[in-house]
């Protein structure tokens, strides 16, 4: 039923991939790792140690029972010094573990290879590995391989687009850790009863598709996509695979699919090969700020000024580090930042290289409207927005958005378009939540 | 630690489009007709021109001034209205009347409404109807390129206005229309100036070719159809300034490609009808106003059909 009726637009961006061919370096064990409890989407966890307590490294220190949520683990063995309270970028407070290493990195007993030998214990595995997709969200992985019917699920579509500038830590995992990626694809294959798997990889990087390519077979292929940003969006690449569309308030998994980054299943590999759970991340470490770029494998928890000092330090000042690519990343506040689970880049730009966009007015050019890959049309969102119009802004159907960018990337305005959109959908929310109430 | 980091939202990253860097496109890609005018019409072609951009520019600033809003000279869309304006104008007009025009281009039609990107028409054209409207006589003083452009030179029709009134004057060429030599406003003569900025803005991607090649290509085909000679009609009187430069404006064209097809078309429609049936020879002004003023109906009518809405569904389950 393969469907191509219209070519999604999208944007080409200067790729900055400088890192591509720098193999992942594993960075020291830090003095010190600070570990909030809030690190996926879904329920925040709850401490599991107390101050002064000695942990190992793999050992879980935080969970809850919530269904949606992922346990948290000590990235090195030491002492629990402080559990204080953390704001997240999302600027919600919770607590954060502060461990001072031992730098012993004593492996906890707990650290065993899974015993998978069926469906539920694979997803119980998968669970108590704390994995969460890797790709940027954070979603908990157990959670996505739980379809809400089994059997239903008959694709798993591997997201190795890497569409945002500057990342390459996917491009190393598949170049470095392609056997775990093959594993936990097979597994996962196995346990959900899978018919196929798409490797969707964007063309520019070919030793990656070339080397993936060698091993392809008939139920796992490797497909390549046109380089423009936002191939990566879910929907986005699931249409230039399968050419299926993901219609308005439906979940890949209604049409048979799964999506997992490429990294989260290479990880995975690594964990029901080894037992390890989710304490360290492999990033990529750029940005004009970053005396030496490279992509490196870091203890969660490890602070942005620690990882940047492994990178060289600061080539000069930097005035914007954001986790994340440029065009989804979000800003931190101080250097002094966690590295989290679903952080897959440190980007530190130089003072000079921080573009502070000053809005002016729309001049009604369309650029928006051509950039974005779902067809809506940002700068109607921005005047639905400015009047409060929330028939407006739900007949345009602002809540497809995703946020990826495009548009205040193209805005000749310098219109903050992201904010508007994402006003937009709040806007559209609470007046949801209000007729809910009413009623 | 580092401190003093900028926080926003992003991207962090922008692309090197600015409503001034377009702006200063089109002043480049009106720089060719502006030099065709000054050799065909002589240096008051020039000095119509500066003073039109200078009035326009210091409009704005008073404009901004007055209203308390932020200087927006910086964006060069006045600069741009400027030139627009004195291309449309006979080169003899009086330099009073030329500062008339500007004010009610940027007072009246742009800043009154809000400024830029909230006029509801062409503030250039609607100036050049409110001129011609106002000083019929000054406003159709045509007269032959390589004549002294005084107030008293022999005046000429315009090709169109001959075609309308037969046996008024004779034709010129084909070749004599492309290179402008024949009587009309600044800008409107010189084709091959025109097409020559026409395409760089269509190469630098600051217009759509939707516009242009729908405005013209409906032109022809309406001429033909009603027994005119097509390629004479778009060689004569604005149409090929109004395809490339004046239907193009962003704030009053529609924001879709299916909207600005749809404009062009009646753009077109409205511009034979006036050429070919109304008693004014040229249509191409009063087209563009009428369709800049249907352009809202027209954007509420092409909204985009977003990827994966219900409404996509529907249509699916259908076929």
């Amino acid at each position: 039923m393969q469907q191509f009726t219209r070519r999604l637009h999208g944007i080409q961006v200067s790729h900055h991939k400088e890192t591509a061919n720098i193999p992942i370096i594993r960075m020291p064990v830090p003095e010190q790792v600070t570990i909030p409890m809030i690190q996926q989407i879904g329920a925040e966890c709850q401490p599991l140690v107390k101050k002064g307590d000695h942990v190992l490294l793999g050992q879980c220190i935080g969970d809850c029972e919530h269904k949606l949520s992922a346990p948290i683990h000590a990235s090195v063995s030491g002492t629990v010094t402080d559990i204080r309270d953390f704001v997240t970028v999302q600027n919600v407070t919770t607590k954060a573990i502060v461990i001072q290493a031992d730098g012993k990195q004593e492996v906890a007993p707990t650290v065993q290879p899974p015993q998978v030998d069926s469906y539920e214990s694979f997803i119980d595995a998968v669970r108590r590995s704390g994995l969460v997709g890797l790709g940027g969200a954070g979603f908990p992985s157990y959670a996505k391989l739980m379809p809400r019917q089994k059997g239903s699920i008959h694709t798993l579509v591997v997201n190795a687009a890497e569409c945002e500038p500057y990342i390459t830590a996917d491009n190393r995992a598949m170049l470095e850790y392609a056997d775990f990626l093959f594993y936990a694809i097979e597994t996962v294959m196995q346990y959900l009863e899978l018919k196929q798997t798409i490797i969707g990889i964007e063309r520019n990087k070919a030793e990656a598709i070339a080397r993936l390519k060698q091993r392809q077979t008939d139920r796992i292929k490797v497909q390549t996509l046109p380089t423009r940003y936002p191939q990566g969006g879910e929907k986005v690449m699931i249409y230039g695979l399968t050419g299926k569309v993901v219609q308005e308030g439906m979940l890949p998994a209604d049409l048979g699919i799964l999506v997992m980054n490429v990294s989260s299943l290479a990880f995975l590999g690594m964990y029901l090969k080894t037992g390890m759970p989710l304490v360290i991340k492999w990033m990529t470490v750029a940005g004009s700020a970053i005396l030496i770029p490279k992509n490196v494998l870091v203890p969660l928890g490890v602070s942005y000024h620690d990882v940047i000092e492994f990178c060289g330090g600061y080539a000069s000042e930097p005035g914007e580090i954001f986790m994340g690519g440029p065009m989804m990343g979000i800003d931190v506040f101080d250097d002094s930042f966690p590295v989290l689970k679903n952080n897959n880049a440190i980007i530190a730009l130089a003072k000079d290289d921080v573009y502070m966009p000053k809005e002016s007015p729309c001049i009604n050019c369309g650029r928006c409207i051509r950039a974005c890959p779902l067809d809506l049309m940002p700068c109607m969102f921005d005047r639905a927005v400015q009047r409060g119009d929330v028939a407006a802004l739900r007949s345009l159907k602002v809540n497809l958005c995703m946020e990826c960018g495009c548009c205040a990337y193209v805005c000749p305005a310098d219109r903050y378009l992201v904010l508007a959109n994402r006003l937009g959908k709040k806007l559209l929310r609470e007046a949801d939540n209000n007729e809910k109430g009413g009623k | 630690m580092s401190k003093n980091l900028v926080v926003q939202a992003p991207p962090h990253i922008h692309s090197q489009e600015s409503t001034r860097r377009l702006m200063l496109l089109v002043l480049i890609s009106l720089l060719p007709a502006l030099v065709a005018a000054t050799c065909l019409f002589g240096l008051r072609a020039l000095l119509l021109s500066a003073c039109c951009i200078v009035f326009c520019v210091g409009f704005e600033y008073l404009a901004c001034r007055m209203w308390k809003r932020p200087n927006s000279i910086g964006d060069l869309s006045a600069a741009v209205t400027g030139l627009l304006l004195a291309l449309n104008l006979p080169v003899t007009l009086p330099i009073p009347m030329a500062a008339i025009g500007c004010f009610f281009a940027i007072v009246i039609v742009k800043q009154l409404f809000g400024g830029i990107g909230q006029n509801f028409v062409n503030p250039a054209l609607a100036a050049r109807v409110m001129l011609l409207v106002s000083f019929a006589q000054p406003m159709t003083h045509w007269v032959l390129p390589g004549q002294p452009a005084s107030p008293d030179a022999v005046t000429s029709a315009t090709p169109l206005g001959m075609l309308a009134l037969e046996g008024s004057g004779e034709l010129p060429s084909y070749w004599q229309l492309f290179i402008g030599m024949h009587g009309g406003s600044l800008g409107e003569t010189c084709i091959a100036a025109l097409l020559i900025g026409g395409v760089f803005l269509l190469l630098t991607k600051v217009i759509r070719p939707v516009i242009p090649l729908t405005y013209l290509g409906a032109v022809a085909v309406f001429c033909f159809l009603l027994g005119e000679d097509p390629l004479y009609h778009l060689m004569s009187g604005g149409v090929v300034l109004g395809a490339f430069f004046m239907a193009t404006d962003y704030s009053t064209c529609p924001i879709t490609d299916k909207g600005k097809f749809i404009y062009a078309l009646g753009c077109a429609v409205i511009t034979v009808v006036i050429r070919c049936f109304g008693s004014y020879p040229e249509g191409v002004s009063f087209s563009i106003l009428l369709m800049n003023l249907c352009t809202p109906l027209i954007d509420r009518l092409c909204v985009t059909r977003p990827f994966g809405s219900h409404l996509e569904k529907k249509k699916e389950e259908v076929a």
